[in-house]
């Protein structure tokens, strides 16, 4: 029956329009911030320390009288920067090295498969721990180590896809016809692989916003007074039994962001190509 | 079989020469004197002098490197900053600690996760399925250390089932919370393949053979589906293991539970860099031997991998 199917079909959809809605607002949130919050979220207010949520305080308060709402929303700058920038320049960095040792192959390919293997070869969070640590802790380290642990993984996955579309008929004419590598590889390769990358890109986001979380988690990320989702919850761990809405709240900031991220990968993937389906 | 397994422990040794060299590089990149930074500030103006003509910091870096190589082929990962104690025997002490919560957590997520796969496929879409499907991108989007808090606040702190942390000599009570906490996160993977491997077993002809031959519904699906569903299954258990690290280094710090991770934790809030690499470095050379491990595992239980590998 087709209003049958027709229900069927909006259910499916629905945890995706959801996951599209609550990244819109999110977006929303970050640009329109200062002008959604009636406090600076680093203003010290010692006449209300650790309020529960309430009315003057939507989401309460914490141990120096914070303005939790106020953190979260200037919190969600950080975490979807790192994010969306870490996956973006990685994504680079891999398409780069990616194509190279899919298309020349031989020792090139061997050499540059090694590398991906080595940075591939460590626990993520432990790598992105080495690099940050010896970094002046802050943003830009935060970012870098997230870059340089993900970028092996996306050079591994462009490095399979040039293999297969180098063999492609479109590519052979066009080499037949004497075009440069590098015009290949522009003008043939990359924009067949690109829908994929993204995609391939886009399922990454959540993983690195959790990785920026673990790491501002453990004092590596940006650093206080500054609100990150991650710190918040560092921070406020001491309280979370006479004040649990202070570790509560951004955890579920974090929880909602990454797996509105998550869902809509997956469809992203499934749309494009079913049997990438895990 | 000998010659894929000699060619698999071969290229082993540049991936170690690897991390070595990242880790390394790491070192050099410190602002200060990484001599200093390698042994710990506390060592002995002895030591400090031995391992500087060792790793002969007035010349050029790649024969340093080939000094740095020669003490880690000692076991020589230098001293903690603050307590003094050899960080290679720190780590030795609390890895048994880290193996421990790791297995239990794997336990759990296998156990667990093929169940829940299971049941989504059997009862494709319907109810139990979304619900399942929705569980399994929960655990790989919720941070493990707020995870790990929830469930404190709700066990621990309000219901008073679970001691809050703590390693409490061995009782089983008190590992519950950090199994769980650390393996939801690869429960959702093996739930995710599970239930995909299933669904792909249960259309094939051999299990339409079976349900017309009369077996029951039951062994249908453990015996005969399940069966053939269970390399991709053990496949991603397997490359999975690695992220058992990442998740101790938080489930550890939350549940004060004295293994490697937490041990990471102290160093990083001590600026203490030897542990910092020590630690970096030996959980690269645990998940490397794992995978090693579990690459040539398959070659011994899956003929389809052998022939693969023959061609």
């Amino acid at each position: 029956m087709l209003s049958e199917r027709k229900l069927k079909n909006v259910t499916n959809n629905l945890p995706v329009l959801m996951a599209a809605i609550v990244l819109i607002a999110l977006l929303f949130m970050t640009l329109a911030g200062p002008h959604l919050v009636n406090y600076h979220p680093e203003a010290i207010d010692l006449h209300h320390l650790k309020q529960p949520p309430g009315r003057s305080h939507f989401l309460g308060t914490d141990s120096v009288g914070r303005d939790i709402l106020s953190r979260i929303v200037y919190g969600s700058r950080i975490s979807l920067a790192v994010g969306i920038l870490a996956a973006a320049l990685s994504l680079a960095i891999g398409i780069f090295f990616g194509l190279i040792a899919g298309y020349f192959g031989g020792k090139t390919d061997a050499v540059l498969s090694q590398f991906f293997d080595i940075f591939l070869a460590f626990p993520s969070l432990l790598l992105a721990i080495g690099i940050s640590a010896v970094m002046p802790p802050g943003l830009l380290s935060a970012m870098l180590a997230i870059t340089l642990v993900g970028w092996a993984g996306f050079a591994r996955l462009v490095r399979g896809i040039t293999l297969s579309l180098k063999e492609q008929t479109y590519v052979e004419a066009s080499r037949a016809l004497g075009a440069r590598p590098s015009r290949i590889l522009y003008r043939h390769i990359l924009p067949n692989a690109l829908p994929l990358l993204l995609v391939a890109g886009s399922l990454r986001v959540g993983g690195f916003i959790l990785l920026e979380a673990a790491l501002s988690f453990l004092g590596l990320g940006v650093q206080p007074p500054t609100a990150t989702w991650g710190s918040m919850i560092s921070l406020n761990r001491a309280y979370i039994n006479s004040a649990p809405w202070m570790v509560i709240f951004p955890g579920v900031a974090i929880s909602i962001t990454v797996i509105s991220f998550n869902i809509l990968g997956d469809f992203l993937r499934d749309k494009l190509d079913p049997r990438m389906q895990v | 079989m000998l010659q894929y397994i000699l060619k698999r422990v071969l290229l082993f040794i540049p991936t170690l020469l690897g991390i070595t060299l990242i880790t390394f590089i790491l070192m050099q990149s410190l602002p200060g004197d990484p001599v200093l930074a390698m042994v710990g500030e506390r060592s002995t103006p002895e030591t400090i002098a031995r391992i500087r003509a060792e790793l002969g910091q007035d010349r050029p870096l790649p024969l340093q490197y080939l000094g740095y190589l020669k003490l880690l082929s000692k076991f020589e990962l230098g001293r903690s900053i603050h307590t003094n104690r050899k960080v290679a025997d720190d780590l030795l002490q609390k890895f048994p600690n880290t193996l421990k919560l790791g297995l239990t957590a794997l336990l759990f997520a296998s156990i667990v996760g093929v169940g829940l796969g299971i049941i989504a496929a059997v009862k494709r879409d319907t109810v139990w399925d979304r619900l399942i499907t929705l569980v399994s991108v929960g655990g790989i989007s919720v941070p493990v250390f707020w995870l790990g808090l929830a469930l404190m606040l709700i066990f621990a702190l309000y219901l008073r089932w679970l001691p809050p942390s703590g390693m409490g000599n061995g009782s089983l009570l008190y590992i519950i919370m950090p199994a769980v906490t650390l393996g939801t996160f690869s429960l959702s993977y093996i739930a995710r393949i599970t239930r995909s491997s299933m669904l792909e077993s249960l259309s094939q002809p051999f299990i339409a053979a079976a349900r017309a031959k009369g077996l029951p519904e039951t062994s249908v699906v453990l015996k005969h589906a399940l069966k053939n569903s269970l390399i991709p299954i053990v496949t991603v258990i397997g490359l999975d293991l690695g992220s058992y690290l990442n998740g101790a280094v938080l489930t550890e710090t939350i549940f004060g539970w004295d293994g490697l991770g937490r041990y990471a934790l102290t160093g990083i809030l001590g600026r203490d860099y030897p542990v910092i690499m020590g630690v970096v470095l030996f959980g690269a050379v645990i998940f490397v031997t794992i995978n090693l491990l579990v690459d040539v595992s398959y070659h011994f239980l899956d003929p389809r991998v052998r022939i693969k590998e023959s061609r």
